[in-house]
């Protein structure tokens, strides 16, 4: 796997992500694919630049965490998984069958390499948190990211798990809200708005960042202040568009859970490039 | 007779095992002076981690530890870990299947003046329906301890379930403790008592009280409710006329549903069920308690002579 640093050919890798998305999803005739294509530049970024980890050797101690707490958005979780040489990209169409790896949440049974088995929303923070605290405890270098969804951040585990990060000083843990402002029945501001999102955060008591989660330079600055943050954990509020890259999709409540029709597929396709 | 805590067994043990074994974490709730783990935090202050008010972050806090190769032991009331935190026990801790040991005080109607919102008679029923779940009712103080080494030692989800009160000392229970085994306390061939928990001194008593009728009442000690000690069963099924169960806990679910359906499936044989009515409980002492919902060894005798004339009359 190349790791880099340069934002073109982070966007190239993104691309090719997108791509596999719409035809993983296309293939399942079900899934996610809103919430997957609002999260690719934030994966692509933690996967192929900022996270310490090595696909040969899976089990690293002292690799950096990531969790998909939203597991909902496994489609895009598996693409860079399978990019990045974890699994293999010839199976992504496999996704939701029987006997797949490529299972319709995250699970650790089927891909050992998943740092956890998600789907239940609220959870994926909490589980950050303990292994974050593993992690000190062994005195490892080990850092943690978390992506939440935004209508996940309704759950009241996320705030409970929020008031326990500072309190226990986890620093070397980074909470990231895919913010693509929509939820399985709507617009988050219309079913339960969650503003003022980043004075929550604040107010909770972590280093609090604002940024365009589709712009890759941002999100590289975003890490590295992040990893700079002593005493207390980070949360990035990612703000993004649901279904991005395919402009049917943008910003559409459909596309939160409806797999496209081949054609929209084909559509989708030529669009992305 | 000597009274002692089913949960001060657990808290004892918990600063034994981790004196031995560094990747023992202890997390509490919120309620260490009341599951006695205050004992651990005072000993050990850097492995032990008060939540606060929040079981389901808990939960899935220590799940997070145990993917790192922890043996962290999350700790709150019997009510709050099965019915509160039941999502992250399923999700975080059963379903990837890692080694997080539950230790739940204050289970079942013994729980006493708090009331009904804290007295939990469901947590068994939940807790075995979990995959990958191990579920331990220990029956007193020392076997208690014993059970609480015994799950730091089994690889995997423990459900350890204490209770809040004092409770007999029974010398017959000691002498070890291992997972999925029961315990023989007393042979008889006329009909077999199985009791988890508690009930084990009723059970005893029960025997006792049948003898004085004549009636030989094996008694078998089922501190493992899953998995099911299904050689001990099989053979009660078969050598006796019936099958007495006694638990301090719904009738829905728990021990004595568990034992009806495994005899049902290998050697079909009369089940009665000795525990709380599918209704919820209320304000009153322990003793009060157990009486008035019907947990004594008065209940168990009672429910063994109808065992007996049904299994004449057929």
């Amino acid at each position: 796997m190349q790791q880099s640093k340069d934002p073109r050919q982070l966007q190239d890798i993104c691309r090719r992500v997108r791509r596999h998305i719409v035809e993983m999803i296309t293939a399942a005739k079900s899934g996610h694919p809103g919430g997957s294509l609002s999260a690719v530049e934030i994966l692509v970024t933690l996967y192929f630049d900022v996270m310490r980890h090595d696909p040969g050797n899976p089990k690293w101690e002292d690799r950096d965490r990531f969790i998909l707490s939203k597991g909902h958005g496994c489609p895009v979780l598996y693409s860079v998984m399978a990019e990045a040489g974890y699994t293999p990209l010839d199976k992504l169409n496999t996704l939701r069958r029987l006997g797949s790896i490529y299972q319709g949440h995250p699970d650790v049974r089927f891909i050992p390499a998943l740092e956890a088995s998600t789907g239940s929303l609220g959870e994926g923070l909490s589980l950050g948190l303990g292994m974050a605290l593993a992690a000190r405890l062994d005195r490892r270098p080990t850092r943690v990211y978390v992506l939440l969804g935004d209508g996940e951040s309704q759950e009241g585990q996320i705030w409970e798990a929020a008031m326990f990060g500072p309190y226990h000083k986890v620093d070397n843990l980074v909470a990231i809200v895919d913010y693509n402002k929509i939820q399985l029945d709507g617009f988050v501001k219309d079913i339960m708005d969650l503003e003022p999102l980043a004075e929550k955060w604040r107010a909770f008591g972590w280093h609090t960042l604002e940024i365009d989660g589709h712009d890759i330079a941002a999100l590289q600055a975003a890490f590295a202040e992040a990893a700079a943050t002593k005493g207390k954990p980070a949360a990035i509020i990612a703000h993004t568009v649901k279904g991005k890259g395919v402009s049917f999709m943008e910003n559409n409540p459909k596309y939160h859970g409806v797999a496209p029709t081949n054609d929209e597929m084909v559509r989708a396709l030529a669009e992305i490039g | 007779m000597q009274f002692k805590r089913t949960r001060q067994g657990y808290a004892d043990a918990l600063i034994e095992l981790a004196r031995a074994n560094p990747r023992i974490l202890v997390l509490d709730s919120d309620v260490a002076k009341a599951t006695k783990t205050c004992d651990f935090a005072e000993v050990l202050p850097d492995r032990f981690f008060n939540c606060g008010v929040q079981e389901g972050n808990m939960m899935s806090v220590a799940a997070g530890l145990a993917i790192e190769g922890f043996i962290p032991f999350a700790t709150t009331f019997a009510m709050f870990a099965s019915t509160r935190a039941a999502d992250q026990v399923r999700n975080s801790i059963a379903y990837p299947k890692v080694n997080v040991k539950i230790g739940a005080t204050h289970g079942g109607i013994s729980t006493g003046g708090d009331g009904a919102s804290h007295q939990c008679n469901e947590d068994i029923a939940i807790m075995r329906s979990f995959p990958n779940m191990t579920v331990l009712v220990p029956g007193d103080y020392e076997e208690a301890r014993l059970a609480t080494c015994a799950a730091a030692a089994w690889k995997g989800p423990v459900y350890l379930r204490f209770g809040r009160g004092q409770y007999p000392v029974m010398e017959e229970i000691h002498g070890g403790f291992e997972i999925g085994k029961a315990k023989l306390l007393r042979p008889g061939n006329d009909l077999a008592i199985v009791s988890t928990g508690i009930m084990v001194s009723e059970a005893l008593a029960a025997a006792t009280e049948l003898e004085k009728q004549g009636v030989a009442a094996r008694v078998i000690h089922m501190p493992t409710v899953k998995p099911l000690d299904g050689d001990v069963l099989l053979a009660a099924a078969r050598e006796t006329r019936g099958i007495v169960t006694a638990e301090e806990h719904s009738i829905i679910g728990g021990l004595g549903e568990a034992v009806a359906a495994f005899v049902a499936q290998t050697h079909p044989a009369f089940v009665r069920r000795v525990g709380v009515h599918d209704v919820f409980g209320e304000s009153g002492r322990a003793d009060e308690l157990l009486t008035l919902y019907g947990l004594r060894a008065a209940n168990i005798v009672e429910q063994a002579l109808q065992i007996l004339d049904t299994a004449v009359a057929v």
